[in-house]
């Protein structure tokens, strides 16, 4: 099983997200910040890191910078997965090292062909 | 919805569009044509179909046709066609076409518009290597209403994220308030027509590559067999048919034949086969059911 980090701070965001996940066969681990989710990475990283983008302590761009700046930290798939869709934040999201990004509203349809674009399913 | 009256709008709409339902589908029309009786002022759909009995008048049976007709189209749809498209009809074609430098494709149910712009954006992306070359794309759709979005190019943003990557949204479309559209370019390189596969195709001209997907699944086998050997009338000799994942020409038409292999991708059968490049005099695809 591939394993993601889901890091979003709605405890129901999360909720529907890991089950879809687990229906594509996924091992979810789930963070609810940027600050516990670079925790998450201490040790060994994610393959799939699935990222909302506003959160509490440090939040989802500020994760992603810091990710792909540690040792192997470009190794990850990055997915954005947020409310947040304009070109603007599209376009920060991907020069910061985002692999894909999802606009929320989304469905399980949404999610699957966007871990398939990125080669994760 | 008893028998006699399924039968009627069965039968109608076989007649008009080739669809065909199969006889535990009523539940259909009645969830369909509901909106379609509301439009008409009809207090049912009892009511609605003894119109119809009456009088098949034009604007009625239209709204039934494009009710009943299933119009769902995604971005890249199965993936593989559009592969196959780029990676060997694409390539294939323009060698056997380096005199002319042109190529006709037609999307024969393009629905929404997505399949025909999946395929203007491959041609944008290789602008590159079709430097100088001439590429027609006409799509049709026997519903005017589908057509009409789909040349807006206007689409919601679950929509565009259904089968594009984010790189190739950012890159093909203008965001529009809560929706998307396709930058002008894209657009103009597709030509939105009405067309009912049953009517004659000849007036369309000749094609290179054809695109007739998820349609055939709705038409019994008569109307298959018919439908592709019409298809097969405007192809050009080394032309290229692709049809959906679950359709096949085999025990449909004599007409075709499999292209290297590929699965959904089919050639004309010999010994039709001709030289490439040889296409009949085609009408300028803007004078095709201009008013």
């Amino acid at each position: 099983m591939k394993s993601c980090l889901l890091v979003d701070d709605s405890k129901a965001i999360r909720s529907v997200v890991r089950q879809m996940l687990a229906s594509f066969e996924f091992d979810v681990t789930e963070a609810t910040n940027g600050a516990e989710a670079l925790a998450a990475c201490g040790h060994s990283f994610p393959e799939v890191v699935i990222l909302d983008w506003n959160m509490p302590v440090l939040n989802g761009i500020e994760f992603l910078r810091a990710l792909r700046s540690k040792p192997g930290g470009d190794a990850p798939i990055v997915i954005f997965c947020t409310t947040e869709n304009g070109v603007a934040h599209i376009a920060e999201g991907l020069a910061a090292g985002a692999n894909e990004y999802i606009m929320k509203p989304f469905d399980r349809d949404i999610l699957r062909d966007k871990l398939t674009q990125v080669g994760a399913l | 919805m008893n028998t006699a009256d399924f039968e009627f709008v069965a039968t109608m709409l076989r007649q008009s569009s080739g669809l065909f339902l199969a006889p535990d589908k009523g539940y259909l029309i009645e969830s369909r044509l509901a909106p379609v009786a509301k439009k008409h002022r009809c207090n049912s759909i009892d009511e609605l179909i003894g119109r119809l009995r009456i009088a098949r008048h034009e604007q009625l049976v239209r709204d039934v046709v494009e009710a009943m007709t299933t119009n769902e189209s995604f971005f890249f749809r199965d993936v593989k066609p559009f592969e196959a498209f780029k990676q060997k009809v694409l390539p294939e074609l323009m060698s056997r076409r380096a005199t002319s430098r042109s190529l006709r494709i037609w999307c024969a149910a393009a629905s929404t518009g997505q399949e025909p712009y999946s395929l203007a954006m491959i041609l944008h992306e290789e602008a590159s290597t079709l430097a100088g070359w001439k590429v027609d794309i006409l799509a049709t759709d026997i519903s005017t209403e589908v057509l009409a979005k789909a040349s807006a190019g206007i689409y919601t943003q679950l929509e565009v994220q259904r089968g594009l990557s984010i790189q190739r949204l950012v890159a093909h479309f203008d965001k529009k308030d809560m929706h998307w559209q396709l930058k002008p370019e894209l657009r103009g390189k597709v030509l939105f027509r009405p067309f009912n596969l049953l009517d004659n195709p000849k007036p369309l001209g000749l094609f290179d590559v054809v695109y007739c997907r998820n349609v055939l699944i709705y038409f019994d086998q008569a109307t298959k067999l018919r439908v592709l050997d019409s298809i097969a009338s405007v192809m050009s000799g080394d032309g290229i048919l692709v049809l959906g994942g679950a359709e096949t020409v085999f025990g449909v038409t004599k007409s075709f034949a499999a292209w290297n292999d590929q699965h959904g991708l089919y050639r004309l059968a010999p010994p039709t086969f001709a030289p490439a490049g040889v296409q009949a005099d085609a009408a300028p695809l803007a004078a095709i059911g201009a008013k």
